[in-house]
């Protein structure tokens, strides 16, 4: 009765979001960051997948969406760890707190 | 011999069963992306939490984008952002303060999109199909006729994306010339 209904799994994305909103907000480390970021992307994936599921004006739309997300999240994956690897190159750290170059 | 509808003793069904199970491990498993200490433990964790939400693509009927999940995310990305922690992990690190002082503002502000959203999307009439069971998978065919189709320009688009993100990376992760380091 919970996994036929469209609500659970537009919750369980929500909350995942939610997670993943906090862990970009209050994490330190830059990789840490782009963790959540990946969280929160596959929370909306989730969310497009089930209106794909459930709607039915919306049939293959949702996976077709959720694909593009992954081909995007795979390019923004690849381009910002290589940032924060260059930038710890230059600072020798990956606190993004510690990146604080234009502020003095 | 056929399962019988229900989980024996439980009388709660299969298809409920395994998206309550894979959903407790999303969850939790996301919480301990974001609040562990241990960055090498967040990146494994971050491989559970996808590959749990893998298994809800197939109870949602879309096994084209959990295969696809299972391949780009945990086969890729994951090790990539597992690389990316090995390059830059410091002794000192995991002795550090892991969160912001902005924390406790982050949680309560985390906290109100989360239930404002789930309260929203909950109680709205969204006129959906209600399934006894899992919803009915689309198939793969429908998926390809509609990315195939109508969205056949954002496929090529992202295609492009790929292609300069790739460049980009490259060109980020090269060792600078001798003489941008001098001026650098």
């Amino acid at each position: 009765m919970i996994a036929g209904h469209l609500e659970p799994y537009l919750v369980l994305s929500s909350l995942l979001f939610s997670i993943g909103a906090f862990g970009f907000l209050a994490r330190r480390n830059a990789i840490s960051m782009l963790m959540s970021i990946e969280v929160m992307l596959n929370a909306v994936n989730l969310a497009a997948l089930a209106f794909g599921a459930f709607m039915p004006t919306l049939a293959g739309q949702g996976v077709a969406f959720a694909l593009l997300i992954i081909a995007v999240a795979a390019a923004e994956a690849t381009v910002g760890l290589a940032i924060v690897i260059a930038i710890y190159r230059n600072r020798k750290t990956p606190l993004v707190d510690e990146y604080d170059a234009m502020r003095q | 011999m056929p399962l019988p509808p229900t989980i024996p003793f439980i009388g709660i069904t299969w298809a409920d069963a395994l998206f309550l199970l894979l959903g407790g491990v999303v969850l939790g498993s996301a919480t301990l992306v974001v609040l562990g200490r241990d960055i090498i433990r967040n990146g494994l964790m971050l491989i559970l939490t996808l590959g749990a939400l893998a298994g809800i693509y197939v109870v949602l009927g879309a096994s084209i984008v959990a295969g696809a999940q299972v391949l780009v995310y945990i086969g890729a990305i994951s090790v990539l952002i597992l690389f990316a922690i090995m390059l830059t992990q410091s002794k000192s690190a995991s002795a550090q303060l892991n969160f912001q002082t902005q924390a406790l503002p982050a949680a309560l502000a985390s906290a109100l999109i989360g239930i404002l959203l789930a309260v929203a999307l909950g109680a709205t009439q969204w006129g959906s199909t209600v399934y006894n069971d899992t919803p009915d998978p689309a198939g793969t065919a429908t998926a390809a006729a509609v990315l195939f189709g109508p969205w056949l320009l954002a496929f090529e688009v992202a295609s492009v994306l790929i292609l300069a993100a790739v460049i980009g990376g490259i060109y980020l992760a090269m060792k600078p010339a001798e003489s941008e380091e001098i001026e650098a």
